[in-house]
């Protein structure tokens, strides 16, 4: 990129001026540029590096530490507020998990003792069916003897009349019994 | 005659100062213009940052940015140890930078227009960049002209080139500065001379035929703008890639 710049300026070197004073090539001037240059250069560079550039970079540094210590800050703020996020969901969760175990244990109360009401009305209810069992058996016993009672009249009376002869009242009950047993 | 483009580049001895040997030293007006940009970039970066505000005003905000701008090209080319050059590289930029915009303005003097302060800025450079590697590494900062993997046979050419390319440093470095600085004011004066010469030379209709190398210098003095940064950015960053071969003399 300096090539062709550099041409333009030696074509420019013959054309522009007379041969003695092309005033950058021109070595007369030059201890007195040098010598400015070296003071101005060390003096700027002195002011830079022991006042300007201290006191830029020092801006810099600390913009940069307050904006950490902010961003460090935020940081702690959130974690604290996740915590507190964390200890109210923890404690949500645990008065949903109290909640269910009353609801449960209630429920098995409650079911226990319908269970055990359940259980005293079907005993009672048994109870009551076997007495009424019971009774009937013995009706029904007391109806078979009646029964026989009737069966052994008859028979009496049916064979006094075929035969003419009375049978005795062991032969009837004996002969009525087997019948009734047989059937 | 004003419209001579070399004219500006005259040295003119304010007052003498001293005579060494037969050489005189002289305050001339590059001096003058070298030491107006000491004061004005201590200015800009002392004054401007004196209130070290959290939130900067502009000017503040200008200067950070300088500070920035310089640090992160160090930082990226030269590495973090680099960032013991940055003041010296800060330095560099910002007289340059500074140099360069002030010769922008017709009237005054571009420093950086003559080979000797280029070059002496160059020789600088190259001087510390010898020195440092030196007193940092010994002869291990020769191994920098020895790249690895060259095959043998080679290997003495490969030297010499390398070699050459480090000695050819301070030349191409300063003459980079001068001849643009040099070939842009150069072309602004050749461009307004033409101004002057249709005016003089056709009256009414020059002036008005002057509208066409007019426009030309605006075109040309914002290039000239744009040139001034760069090429203070270009020296910056090529003084940083030569420290970065000082501090890491291995590749």
């Amino acid at each position: 990129m300096a090539e062709p710049k550099l041409n333009t300026s030696t074509e420019h070197v013959p054309a522009g001026e007379h041969k003695a004073g092309f005033p950058p090539f021109d070595a007369h001037s030059f201890p007195s540029q040098l010598t400015w240059l070296v003071i101005a250069f060390v003096l700027l560079y002195v002011l830079m590096a022991k006042w300007a550039l201290p006191q830029v970079g020092g801006i810099i540094e600390s913009r940069q530490k307050r904006i950490d210590d902010d961003v460090a800050e935020a940081g702690k703020l959130k974690a604290q507020s996740d915590e507190a996020v964390a200890t109210y969901e923890k404690a949500l969760a645990d008065a949903r998990a109290n909640a269910q175990a009353i609801a449960n244990q209630t429920r098995d109360t409650q079911a226990a003792a319908a269970e055990a009401r359940r259980k005293t009305l079907e005993d009672e209810l048994n109870a009551k069916l076997a007495e009424a069992e019971k009774t009937i058996a013995a009706t029904k016993q007391a109806a078979m003897s009646n029964v026989q009672g009737i069966a052994e009249d008859a028979t009496r009376a049916i064979v006094e009349r075929l035969i003419g002869v009375a049978p005795s009242d062991k032969a009837v009950a004996d002969a009525v019994g087997g019948a009734l047993k047989r059937s | 005659m004003a419209a001579d483009p070399i004219h500006q580049f005259r040295i003119v001895e304010l007052f003498p100062v001293a005579h060494v040997g037969n050489a005189e030293i002289a305050f001339t007006n590059s001096a003058l213009f070298m030491f107006a940009a000491v004061i004005i970039i201590t200015a800009f970066l002392v004054l401007g940052t004196a209130k070290r505000s959290l939130v900067p005003s502009r000017l503040q905000s200008a200067a950070e940015i300088s500070y920035e701008f310089v640090a992160a090209t160090v930082r990226s080319t030269a590495g973090h140890e680099g960032m013991r050059f940055f003041p010296f590289v800060f330095t560099l930029f910002m007289f340059i930078l500074t140099v360069n915009f002030i010769g922008l303005v017709p009237f005054t003097f571009t420093v950086t227009s003559h080979i000797i302060v280029t070059a002496a800025l160059a020789i600088t450079v190259f001087l510390t960049v010898l020195l440092y590697g030196l007193f940092r590494h010994g002869f291990h900062f020769f191994n920098l002209f020895v790249p690895k993997g060259v095959p043998i046979a080679i290997l003495p050419l490969i030297v010499f080139i390398e070699v050459l390319s480090f000695v050819s440093r301070p030349i191409s470095h300063s003459v980079r500065l001068f001849a643009n600085m040099l070939a842009g004011h150069i072309t602004l004066q050749v461009f307004a001379g033409f101004i002057i010469l249709m005016g003089s030379a056709m009256g009414a209709i020059g002036w008005v035929g002057g509208i066409l190398p007019f426009g030309m210098i605006v075109i040309l003095m914002a290039l000239e703008t744009l040139v001034a940064f760069l090429q203070a950015y270009v020296f910056a960053i090529l003084t940083c890639i030569y420290l970065n071969d000082a501090i890491h003399p291995g590749h």
